[in-house]
């Protein structure tokens, strides 16, 4: 399995990242290098084996949905506010 | 002086907190020039909190100075995880580590320096500055927690250092820098205000001088909390009887000098011990770990869109330009890498490719390690396959060479299993960390082991 460039440029639309064609064609090689590392498990034979999501087992928490009062200045970490709300670019 | 002698002559009214803080203080503004261990030194709050301390000296740290790994949330401390688009960020509220510190009498001296969001082996993917190794300026501290090793390598005074642990990052600065350093059970210490790397691989725990000072601060920052939901209820197991050691043969496979020292520190050592072979965790662990990693990762730094907090800009552009503006400006070489990586792994097509099938090896690693324990308390490898190297040597590594040298570490970090690095000897001049691991919540028996390794 290899990442092309039109793979790659998808990609990193996704992550929402910019890549100029000098990045691109530093990190193709650099990934395919990657990727031959993580087609070791390629052969292994684990249809079977049931995945482990966490090292140890996790049971779902919860709590009942009650208001709570947030004492934290949610909005001290930016200039993008307005009347106690966040503000962001537009989406529509 | 080992940090408890330090703290019962706090307790006794002895030794001042206030001046301990103001010595330690001027150690690092002396130092940092020079080596970068610190992004922050939080003067103020550490000369406030060593006040308090002197006029009541009873918490089970009192007076001793403790740093944190920059990913860790203080209350109007600056916390960047050393990376630029966490720049100017001051979190409104302290994580439970944090506060548990500060309850039993910790002085908070600062943030140190890491590999952005935890990303790297030797501590150079830092949008901070490189922090140089204490016993060689020319080369690395190891990573990422490298200025939590390297600080507690080089001061004079008791400290311990808070490191992250998600493939490594506690016991590989400690292997270069000649320290000890725990990664404890995954969940038995709260993640809550932790800036996420990988949720089910991150770990916080200790490095410090003496393994007794470890304990000592795990004892601290250890137990349930209900602000994060894979914190454990159970606590560790009482029994710290260590009978039989295993020897990952596979292990060995390193520089022959490397494989001397951890010999001869075996048989040096009290303690029974035999070779034994983990060829699945051995094979398979790296691959796994990278694919689960970068996956998580991913998903994880995608919050970083330059809203709410960290960098932003004007929001007069369309969103999706105006998030990828801020990422791409923001994020270093080895942070686009991994999100890149993570994000294609996840993607149709290609999610039981890499994804589910990395999920079903840890399943195997998990396996191979709980069988080994049936048969010995604890393994034991070195930590690193090599001494720290320089600076200009890493520069010249490929992307999947650093990978590479997590090799040892990345299979107790896959399996949550807790494990600790020690110094075991110098090899010209460098040291060279041995690494025991143990079943789930048996750190008491590393802690046993530890005391005979010095």
């Amino acid at each position: 399995m290899k990442i092309d460039r039109k793979i790659l440029q998808s990609v990193a639309s996704n992550a929402r990242l910019k890549l100029s064609k000098k990045e691109e064609d530093e990190l193709l090689p650099q990934l395919n290098e990657i990727l031959e590392i993580f087609s070791s498990l390629n052969n292994l034979k684990i249809e079977k084996i049931k995945p482990s999501f966490q090292p140890i087992e996790v049971k779902n928490v919860l709590r009942e949905d009650s208001v709570q009062k947030c004492e934290e200045d949610m909005l001290s970490n930016t200039k993008n506010k307005e009347e106690g709300f966040f503000k962001g670019p537009k989406v529509i | 002086m080992k940090a408890k002698e330090y703290i019962e002559k706090v307790r006794s009214g002895e030794i001042s907190a206030v001046k301990t803080t103001e010595g330690i203080l001027n150690e690092i503004k002396k130092i940092n020039k020079d080596y970068g261990f610190f992004n922050t030194i939080s003067e103020n709050f550490a000369l406030d909190l060593a006040e308090k301390v002197d006029k009541n000296p009873k918490g089970k740290l009192a007076g001793l100075s403790i740093s944190l790994k920059d990913d860790l949330c203080v209350k109007d401390v600056e916390t960047m995880c050393s990376s630029n688009i966490l720049r100017g960020y001051k979190p409104p509220f302290n994580a439970t580590l944090v506060n548990s510190l500060i309850r039993e009498g910790a002085i908070l001296i600062g943030k140190t320096n890491q590999d952005a969001f935890g990303f790297g082996s030797f501590n150079v993917n830092t949008d901070t500055g490189i922090p140089k190794n204490p016993l060689d300026k020319s080369r690395v501290t190891g990573g990422s927690s490298g200025g939590a090793a390297g600080f507690t390598a080089l001061t004079k005074f008791p400290h311990v250092a808070i490191g992250e642990s998600t493939g490594g990052s506690i016991v590989a600065p400690c292997s270069f820098c000649g320290v000890s350093g725990l990664s404890p059970t995954y969940g038995l210490v709260s993640r809550y205000g932790l800036v996420d790397y990988a949720n089910s691989l991150d770990k916080l725990g200790p490095v410090a001088k003496h393994v007794e000072d470890l304990e000592l601060v795990l004892d601290v920052i250890k137990g349930h909390d209900v602000k994060d939901s894979t914190s454990l209820r159970d606590d560790l197991r009482k029994d710290r009887t260590v009978k039989k050691i295993g020897l990952i043969k596979e292990t060995l496979d390193v520089d022959p000098k490397i494989k001397e020292i951890i010999l001869k520190k075996l048989d040096e050592m009290n303690v029974k011990y035999e070779k034994v072979s983990l060829p699945k965790t051995s094979k398979y662990a790296l691959s796994s770990y990278y694919i689960i990693a970068m996956a998580e990762a991913s998903t994880n730094l995608a919050k970083y869109c330059g809203m709410r907090y960290g960098q932003e800009g004007k929001v007069n552009m369309p969103f999706n330009e105006y998030f990828s503006e801020i990422r791409t400006k923001n994020f270093n070489k080895e942070v686009k890498r991994r999100i890149i990586l993570g994000t294609f792994t996840r993607m149709a097509g290609y999610r039981d490719a890499f994804y589910l099938k990395a999920m079903k090896v840890r399943t195997l690693v998990i396996e191979e390690y709980k069988e080994a324990f049936r048969k010995y308390d604890l393994l034991v490898s070195p930590t690193m396959p090599i001494v720290a190297p320089k600076l200009s040597e890493v520069n010249k590594l490929k992307p999947k060479d650093h990978y590479m040298m997590d090799v040892m570490t990345v299979g107790p970090n896959l399996a949550g299993i807790p494990h600790m690095s020690v110094n075991a000897g110098f090899y010209n001049n460098l040291p060279v960390g041995i690494m025991f691991t143990g079943d789930h919540l048996n750190e008491n028996k590393l802690f046993k082991i530890g005391e005979n390794v010095i």
